[in-house]
């Protein structure tokens, strides 16, 4: 939250709306851990983006489980969705989180325009259960 | 006039026998209360002044035979300033208490992170589901038989962390 | 009848007097922006009047219980960190003074007052946090972004503590690792000089705001019989007229030396809550500004070597200390068998730790007797026959915080 304050203004850096609808972004920010019963509801977050999209894990925990080594938290979210970017640091410091974007915002320049229609990435979505639709 | 936990006790233990009132080096109250009589228990304490539930859990103590399990309850008489805690002892094979979900509403959901810990069935409960953990976990994960970490993952080799 | 019944007849008469008698059920999903933090509604609305509701909770359930009965005490204080994040101090004290009662520790009157100044800029940020959201969720987006750069202030006093922002990890058991110097007298002395004036500014944009006084008089009410059953604490269950403050009755860490009022409303909707919160917000300043002009003389941690660990130079040279730092270090203290319950006055409420322990290096058995999961269980009670917008109000105002609900 205080990534998008006045001190380390986040929107500096084009992240000036935050949308609070899944279907009008394109950069989904996971912080904080993610439980086993939050998995389902995070998967189908993340379906309902529309392509491109990417995704930011802010966090020890939401990249690996953190400290919470237990029977009840998922150890990283990449056994559920795709990750392109990890921020680590429990929590991380703004300008950590600000460095996170910027590199997903290197991604995005750099990548290929046919990136999403190539077999590569359809295999990788496939590996993780995620229905693409077929033009 | 206020007046001290062991005068209320005395009050209400000629209809209840089972009361072992005792004070630890703390300062703390302590009680234990079978669980046929501890809905009539803390009823008569809550028409007597203890008007505030504190905390509802639970215990697991595995090496104590016939008496594994054990409710604890921390109940606060706000006029007199005295905080007592009562406990049930239970045993693994009749792992049931009566809810007091009637007489504190807040209890509601304590009893259920009770059970979805430790398994013990709080009868009369409105809605006695888990809480905090998947539904469909077929586990009571609190209990000293289970591990922390999750067994069936495969990615953490338990020879690097150590255990 | 009470305004409460007064709702819930109306809900019921809406219902059945609707032109197609149907009734919609709402998600208010785990991931909603509105619901600062992860909990799920389902509600049922008529229109825009809610009916009832269903709640699930867990969602971000990380097993602290379980996960404390693995780690030795003085590695339990990053857990309680994350238990109410907004005031991660408070949990930290609490943790250290529950295993100071154990072990019957005496602790020094300079470390009391240290101990108060933190955890008061700790229920100051938590609770300019809660009233900012109030605001926000009204549509008042101003008052947040000016209160944040005032937590950054606080957080800049923490820094100079114990390194870290938000999970603070601050003190050890026995006191401070570090004593306060001269940067965090100076920064503390400045806060205490300009926050007041940025803060009357806060309060004269919403406190007698017509739109925001219309907005939250009457939204979410709860009378005090009912705050009682449910064992609500702290500013919501002041808020509905009881004056139960732990720092009062079982007072700790010296706080019977200060001299502070204890806020209390009298209808336990929304606009009593945010004004009680308000309201103790100046008070935290007014204790804080005294246990500054009253520090006592004296060290900044107790005499226990067993647990408190030796300076470094000590470590280097002398056997005794070099053998406490192993053990300290290893987990291996000799903690007595016993059972304890302790409980501090937290941005919520009563926040308890229910300890035992059997003497061996991790705790038999720890539970947290967290404020937000209790009175949550109220909100359906709070938000039936009212309307949707009141139900988020409501919410914001009884401060949910996750990590707490779940622990």
């Amino acid at each position: 939250m205080a990534t998008m304050g006045a001190t380390y203004d986040l929107a500096r850096f084009g992240s000036e709306r935050m949308s609070f609808s899944p279907r009008q972004s394109d950069l989904l920010i996971v912080a904080g851990t993610i439980s086993k019963k939050l998995g389902p509801v995070l998967k189908q977050v993340y379906d309902q983006m529309a392509e491109p999209k990417w995704v930011l894990s802010v966090g020890a925990c939401a990249s690996s489980g953190g400290i919470f080594d237990t029977y009840s938290v998922l150890q990283g979210i990449d056994h559920v969705i795709p990750v392109d970017v990890y921020v680590p640091g429990c929590p991380p410091r703004p300008e950590q989180i600000i460095e996170g974007v910027l590199k997903i915002q290197e991604l995005a320049k750099n990548e290929s325009l046919r990136r999403r229609d190539s077999p590569e990435y359809k295999k990788m979505l496939e590996s993780y259960n995620i229905e693409t639709v077929d033009k | 006039m206020s007046k001290t936990v062991e005068a209320y006790i005395e009050e209400i233990s000629k209809d209840f026998s089972s009361i072992e009132l005792s004070v630890d080096n703390y300062g703390m109250h302590n009680a234990f209360i079978t669980k046929d009589e501890i809905y009539g228990v803390i009823e008569k304490l809550k028409e007597a002044g203890f008007n505030f539930l504190t905390d509802l859990t639970g215990s697991h103590y595995p090496e104590n035979e016939g008496q594994e399990f054990q409710v604890v309850y921390h109940l606060h008489h706000f006029y007199d300033n005295l905080r007592i805690r009562l406990k049930v002892n239970l045993s693994k094979d009749h792992l049931e208490v009566p809810s007091i979900t009637d007489l504190y509403a807040g209890a509601n959901w304590m009893e259920r992170e009770t059970f979805d810990f430790y398994g013990i069935q709080f009868s009369n409960h409105p809605n006695l589901s888990r809480i905090l953990n998947v539904d469909d976990m077929d586990y009571h994960p609190m209990r000293k038989e289970f591990a922390l970490e999750d067994e069936t993952r495969e990615d953490k080799e338990d020879k690097y962390f150590g255990r | 009848m009470s305004e409460v019944d007064i709702r819930k007849q109306a809900a019921v008469l809406a219902s059945t007097e609707t032109i197609d008698g149907e009734i919609a059920t709402l998600n208010l999903g785990p991931t909603h922006p509105a619901t600062h933090g992860i909990f799920q509604n389902i509600l049922q609305v008529d229109g825009e009047r809610i009916l009832s509701a269903e709640q699930t909770v867990g969602y971000i359930h990380r097993a602290f219980e379980k996960l404390s009965e693995r780690r030795p005490y003085n590695q339990i204080t990053p857990i309680t960190d994350r238990l109410n994040y907004c005031s991660s101090p408070i949990n930290n004290i609490g943790w250290h003074m529950t295993v100071e009662k154990l072990i019957g520790a005496d602790i020094p009157k300079r470390v009391d007052y240290m101990r108060v100044i933190m955890m008061e800029l700790a229920r100051i940020a938590d609770h300019l946090v809660c009233n900012s959201v109030i605001g926000v969720d009204t549509g008042a987006l101003t008052g947040f972004t000016y209160m944040f750069q005032e937590r950054e202030k606080i957080y800049d006093i923490y820094e100079e503590i114990c390194g870290a922002r938000l999970t603070t990890n601050v003190g050890r058991i026995g006191g401070f690792d570090r004593d306060f110097n001269e940067a965090l007298i100076t920064k503390l002395r400045d806060f205490l000089k300009e926050f007041p004036a940025k803060f009357d500014e806060f309060c004269s944009l919403l406190e007698r705001n017509r739109i925001f006084m219309d907005r939250t008089i009457g939204a979410g009410p709860i009378s005090a019989e009912r705050a009682m059953q449910y064992s609500f604490a702290g500013p919501n269950l002041r808020a509905t007229g009881v004056d139960y403050d732990v720092r009062v009755m079982s007072p700790y860490s010296s706080y019977e030396d200060f001299d502070f009022i204890v806020p209390v409303g009298t209808e336990g909707d929304t606009y009593d809550r945010f004004m009680v919160r308000q309201q103790e917000i100046r008070e935290s300043l007014k204790i804080i500004e005294q246990a500054l002009e009253n520090m006592p003389e004296g060290n900044y941690h107790a005499d226990i070597p067993d647990f408190y660990l030796p300076p470094k130079e000590e470590v280097y040279s002398s056997m005794e200390a070099l053998i406490y730092h192993f053990k300290i270090v290893m987990g291996e203290t000799p903690i007595p068998k016993g059972e304890v319950y302790f409980s501090v006055e937290g941005g919520n409420g009563e926040l308890g730790y229910y300890l035992v322990s059997d003497g061996g290096r991790t705790p038999y058995r720890l539970h947290f007797r967290r404020p937000c999961f209790i009175y949550y269980q109220a909100y359906p009670e709070m938000i039936t026959g009212s309307l949707l917008s009141d139900a988020i109000l409501t919410m914001s105002s009884m401060n949910v915080i996750a990590g707490e609900l779940d622990a």
